[in-house]
């Protein structure tokens, strides 16, 4: 799950991770009082939506007077920001951050994640801050300087050490440094993070350690124990239908084609999109419509599908291992009977009881398109989705 | 020969009393499985179903029923518990069904049981099956038949698409095993595919991989320098988009890393026959066996 920046922010600030001065605002008259209680003649206005690139976007702006600010946030608030993270149409910033701007002397990175490679966490500092990581990553590699932490032994000063020693750190500001990756890593731990980024750490004039930004993503699998962190959730930053879909644990994705797709199981779903356009065709969605595909589900699922207008056709490719087929051609077809779906359905039922569940689709007045294999099932989608078939 | 699991296995069933473990330890019976106990906390002097007896913990049905295998089907909340117990107790199988438990739970408890000598399979996976002879998971028995194909994927239904199309075709598999679609599980295709190299039985292996991680590409390595025996390969996911996680909390391209193409690229240097349509598996393992 992603939370905005000014959570995150909040986050920190509890873990004692030094962030500048600041909060967050709905309107422009809010925005020019923070800025009013913030003091000073150096502000920052920054549009909070869950992607990255809002700099290059005109999402963030420096202003030098509260007036400045007033204007700034009036213009941003309510305007769709498309960054290369959004998709073309963008994303409606409902809220901004006002902070304090900092006399800034340099830019560091630091994220972490859980490697998969040697399955613990690792933290990754670099004396490149404020551009984007994946573009160090591969131009100077050895810029990035990473720790891979021992799980059961938790962040061992050392660890930390190295980090702040290879950043060329010393004196007071090493310290700062060391005492920043430790309460990051506490919190990492604690909350069930999955990734936490924070590009640019600034080096301020005055020799603090500061996190200008703060990226930082959790487990949806332990959300159960951080009511807190669930309760940061910002189902506006979210697609309608996903959310929609998750209602229902249904799992979908929408994506750009005409061809909608119900299958059962990620991995047969991925699958199928994948053959779908192997034949000359366009998912229009990722859907996983679980182990038991029973009418309810399925029901659920077309609705879904079917108020994505790009659907021209939808193909239903379900192994019925346990679930027997007979079970899964009535759920269906109940379900398109009570929907009175529109467009041509091509199903593609395969495993225990096919033979029922083919006679179950043909005499129910419905006017599904059958397939005896997932070739040939994306195929017929395919030519389904032209008018050709 | 097979790996993993064969009709000497003795497999109890932790969270055997609740709906899915009951569901499924039936037709784990009923496929041949020698299901020797079941553990439920609390629930300990129970006959389950009339014939199972049930203990209080994996240490009891270890030592009054010799179980050595456990089948897990415990909330994801107290799952990495569950595992550590039947490591602890002395399980050399574990398989946990599982889905949905914290990454950083995994994360400790595969460390922790390093050193039991226990192999973990899953979590969130179909689990292990040998035909005719054990079934350890939630996969339908009827589609596998005894042979010489191994399979190993991160996938569910995708497993039994390709199994199913061996099997039509009369090819018969010697051990198949759904590793998980989690970040972090007990077993990768590289421990796999080291077991499978020594199986007399195994002539060929089926590798089922998706978008996310680079496990692909480390099996991809080992095949290339040790590996004695053709694989045919599909990775699922080339057509999806990057920073979305594809139903399993593996599948995720991130930072540019874990694409379907990389790994296609990977395995096709290894040798690996590398099919580009899912339909195509079974066709390509004929193929490759002369059949």
């Amino acid at each position: 799950m992603k939370v905005h920046e000014y959570q995150a922010k909040e986050l920190f600030k509890q873990y004692g991770i030094p962030v500048p001065r600041g909060k967050v605002a709905e309107t422009p008259e809010e925005a020019k009082k923070i800025a009013e209680e913030l003091g000073g003649n150096l502000f920052v206005v920054k549009a909070q939506v869950h992607a990255g690139g809002r700099g290059k976007a005109g999402g963030v702006k420096l202003a030098k007077s509260v007036d400045e600010v007033y204007e700034i946030a009036k213009k941003m608030i309510g305007m769709k920001l498309v960054t290369h993270q959004t998709g073309p149409e963008g994303k409606l910033v409902r809220k901004v951050l006002v902070e304090e701007g900092l006399n800034i002397e340099k830019e560091f990175y630091v994220g972490m994640v859980i490697d998969r490679q040697t399955e613990c966490p690792v933290m990754m500092v670099s004396s490149e801050g404020g551009v984007e990581i994946e573009e160090v990553a591969k131009k100077s590699p050895e810029k990035i300087l990473k720790a891979y932490i021992d799980p059961a032994l938790g962040m061992m000063p050392f660890y930390a050490r190295q980090l702040a020693f290879g950043l060329g750190f010393t004196g007071d500001v090493f310290k700062k440094a060391v005492n920043f990756m430790t309460a990051l890593y506490k919190l990492f731990i604690e909350k069930d993070a999955s990734l936490a980024e924070i590009n640019p750490l600034v080096l301020t004039k005055e020799g603090d350690l500061i996190a200008l930004d703060a990226k930082i993503n959790f487990d949806d699998n332990a959300l159960y124990r951080h009511p807190e962190i669930a309760e940061l959730r910002d189902i506006h930053e979210e697609d309608p239908l996903e959310v929609e879909a998750s209602k229902y644990d249904l799992n979908y994705i929408k994506l750009d084609g005409n061809i909608g797709c119900m299958v059962n199981g990620a991995g047969l779903a991925m699958a199928t999109m994948d053959i779908i356009k192997l034949y000359g065709g366009e998912p229009a969605n990722f859907l996983d419509v679980g182990g038991a595909a029973n009418a309810e589900r399925v029901k659920n699922a077309f609705r879904i599908l079917l108020s994505d207008p790009n659907v021209k056709a939808v193909f239903i490719n379900i192994f019925g291992g346990i679930v027997r087929c007979d079970r899964v051609a009535e759920g269906v077809t109940k379900a398109a009977g009570e929907l009175e779906v529109k467009v041509p359905m091509v199903v593609r039922l395969e495993g225990t009881n096919k033979e029922q569940a083919m006679e179950i689709l043909k005499n129910s007045g419905l006017s599904f398109i059958l397939a005896d294999s997932m070739a040939d099932g994306a195929e017929k989608a395919v030519k389904a989705a032209k008018g050709e078939l | 020969m097979s790996i993993l699991v064969n009709r000497d296995t003795r497999v109890v069933v932790q969270g055997i009393t609740g709906k899915e473990g009951t569901f499924h330890a039936k037709q784990c019976i009923e496929y041949g499985t020698n299901i020797v106990a079941g553990v439920t906390p609390g629930k300990g002097g129970q006959m389950w179903e009339g014939k199972v007896p049930v203990y209080n913990t994996v240490a009891e049905a270890v030592e009054k029923e010799g179980a050595n295998a456990s089948l897990i089907f415990v909330p994801p909340a107290f799952a990495a518990d569950a595992i550590a117990e039947a490591a602890y107790a002395g399980c050399k199988v574990i398989v946990a069904i599982t889905e949905g438990i914290p990454a950083l739970d995994m994360m400790k408890v595969k460390r922790a049981i390093r050193d039991t000598g226990a192999r973990l399979i899953g979590p969130n996976c179909p689990g292990v099956i040998t035909p005719g002879e054990c079934k350890m998971g939630i996969m339908p028995g009827y589609i596998f038949k005894r042979g010489p194909v191994g399979v190993i994927s991160r996938s569910g239904t995708l497993t039994y698409e390709a199994v199913w199309q061996c099997t039509t075709r009369g090819i018969g598999q010697s051990t198949c095993i759904g590793i998980g679609g989690d970040p972090i599980i007990g077993s990768r295709f590289i421990d796999l595919l080291k077991l499978f190299n020594e199986d007399p039985e195994t002539e060929l292996v089926i590798l089922i991989g998706e978008i996310g991680g680079s496990a692909e590409e480390e099996a991809a390595e080992y095949i290339k320098k040790e590996f004695k025996k053709p694989v045919v390969a599909f990775i699922a996911g080339r057509t999806a988009p990057p920073g979305r996680r594809m139903g399993h909390a593996g599948a995720i391209i991130a930072g540019g890393k874990g694409t379907a193409a990389e790994k296609m690229a990977a395995l096709r240097e290894a040798g690996v026959h590398v099919v580009e349509s899912p339909a195509e598996i079974g066709s390509t393992v004929a193929k490759v066996l002369g059949k």
